[in-house]
């Protein structure tokens, strides 16, 4: 069975995953991800989104992040305050997803300015909620499709703080939060090594070779010495996958 | 005393020139009406203020009514850019915008504090971010009781809130429902506020003890605009049209086909603009 690159990305961020945890979700693929983990593996999941809406379980996928299917399909809705104090700052996430229009070796996020701050090639939408989201949720993974204009060896501006210069760099600001543990592409899957923090590629997509990777990469990206192949989803994946964009499609007015 | 209002009398009376307004709704109860209003009246020079500026901040920036910009996220949610906005800041169409950049956590926070009364709003946030070195309001202070780094931004107080609510009754006692977002707390942190609503009841209905219920005392003017808020959503009335959301990422891309759909849906049109929904 054919898929997309995005079907791709959120069925490998939909795997990793996990029954007991507790998601700040993101609109788009992350979205898409953990709804689908929901409905597969994962039926007791908790899906937070930064609206307010907690253990929401939504028939069809939001287009904005305050859509009345979250609200409806919620446990509970709280302030944007409460969101932010209580259960983002207080530590009740166990992850958090991240993208944006710049991603570094050190998995530090750019959505703010593509050139200088004050006078900018590109003024991107900005942060929202991601800046806290880095430092506070237990862990984060970032999504996003992968190119040189986008995973650069420097990003424009920091946006969210991911390792800054790596190591313990982290710690050093007094982060107590383990940061992104995975990145995932439409290329492959990669994780920071331990001690350095530098982003590695753990696991290259079906039909994709290292040389691709390397082109695709803006700076001398390194590949795991236990190199894993991603499982291509499956035809169960897909199918619930699919349904649920159709349903989707139908509810935002046929587009 | 709270007063009841048309919107065109509200906002004649309660927005200024060069004044700082925060119309809020975290993409719910949006107040489109009235920021269609303020576009019509050519107020200028306004100092705007939302966590989540989206379509409507994208129209009063590209008519030109706006100096600056205090904001955490300015996107069409799940569609893209806003045009104005960028056109705005990155060419100074119609006008160089001044903009101050925040963390939704930092803005929430800042209005949190305005309601209580603070001067400053204190947060574990920004650490490592670029957004303090380019917006002078973000600092940092220590806990004087465990050593931390915390940061710190000033209070949100506008001169003026203005937001979108299900309903208010004979008293201007107002009820919101759903998604509340910040509207409490800018209304609480405003020096005035104006509240436009899709009803005016006899009974507000307020369906729990714990209903987010804003008093009358705490809203200097009610509007009656039913439909207020769209192309967002008031839930319990109507539905978010996300496929106006779509549709204005090709309608405010060219200056010119974003100002002729003003001028027919806004400058002249005195009814709440209709959309599909």
């Amino acid at each position: 069975m054919s898929y997309s690159t995005t079907e791709m990305m959120a069925v490998a961020a939909a795997r990793a995953l996990a029954n007991e945890d507790i998601c700040f979700v993101g609109i788009g693929t992350p979205s898409l991800a953990c709804n689908l983990a929901r409905l597969m593996h994962a039926p007791e999941i908790t899906l937070i989104y930064e609206s307010g809406t907690i253990e929401t379980k939504p028939d069809v996928l939001p287009l904005s992040i305050g859509d009345p299917e979250l609200c409806e399909t919620a446990l509970t809705t709280v302030s944007v305050p409460e969101m932010f104090q209580y259960w983002l700052q207080g530590g009740r996430i166990s992850v958090g997803f991240l993208g944006g229009a710049q991603l570094d070796k050190f998995a530090n996020i750019n959505s703010s300015v593509i050139g200088n701050y004050e006078r900018p090639k590109v003024r991107l939408p900005g942060g929202g909620g991601a800046p806290e989201i880095a430092a506070s949720c237990n862990q984060t993974f970032v999504v996003m499709a992968q190119s040189r204009r986008t995973f650069v060896e420097r990003v424009d501006f920091i946006t969210s703080f991911g390792f800054g210069e790596g190591g313990d760099h982290r710690q050093r600001l007094g982060i107590r939060t383990q940061g992104p543990t995975l990145v995932i592409t439409d290329l492959c899957l990669m994780r920071p090594d331990p001690p350095t923090k530098e982003l590695v590629v753990v696991s290259m997509h079906e039909g994709i070779s290292r040389e691709e990777i390397t082109q695709k990469t803006g700076w001398p990206v390194r590949f795991s010495e236990s190199l894993a192949q991603t499982l291509p989803p499956s035809e169960n994946e897909l199918k619930v996958l699919r349904d649920l964009q159709t349903r989707t499609n139908r509810a935002h007015g046929g587009k | 005393m709270t007063e009841f209002l048309s919107l065109r009398d509200a906002i004649a009376a309660y927005v200024h020139d060069s004044s700082t307004v925060a119309l809020e709704g975290f993409t719910h109860l949006i107040p489109f009406a009235a920021g269609h209003e303020i576009i019509r009246q050519q107020k200028r020079d306004l100092t705007l203020i939302r966590m989540t500026p989206d379509l409507i901040y994208d129209q009063l920036i590209g008519m030109g009514c706006v100096r600056k910009l205090v904001f955490s996220w300015g996107g069409n949610p799940g569609v893209g850019s806003l045009h104005r906005f960028r056109d705005a800041v990155e060419n100074g169409w119609p006008h160089p915008l001044e903009i101050e950049e925040h963390s939704h956590a930092a803005m929430a926070n800042a209005y949190a504090a305005g309601a209580a009364g603070l001067p400053c709003a204190i947060f574990r946030g920004y650490a490592g971010s670029d957004l303090v070195g380019v917006n002078s309001s973000i600092r940092f202070i220590t806990c004087p009781f465990t050593g931390e780094q915390l940061a710190a931004v000033p209070a949100i107080t506008p001169d003026l809130a203005i937001i979108h609510a299900q309903r208010a009754d004979k008293s201007g006692n107002v009820l919101i429902e759903g998604i509340t977002g910040v509207q409490k707390e800018v209304v609480l942190a405003a020096k005035r506020a104006v509240v436009t609503v899709e009803e005016l009841v006899e009974d507000l209905r307020a369906p729990s003890s714990n209903s987010t219920v804003l008093p009358h005392w705490t809203v200097n003017a009610i509007v009656e605009a039913p439909g207020g808020a769209r192309p967002s959503y008031a839930h319990g009335y109507y539905r978010r049209d996300n496929a106006f959301y779509t549709d204005w990422d090709t309608i405010a891309r060219d200056r010119s086909t974003f100002q002729l759909w003003m001028q027919e849906h806004v400058l002249d049109s005195h009814h709440p603009v209709k959309f599909a929904g």
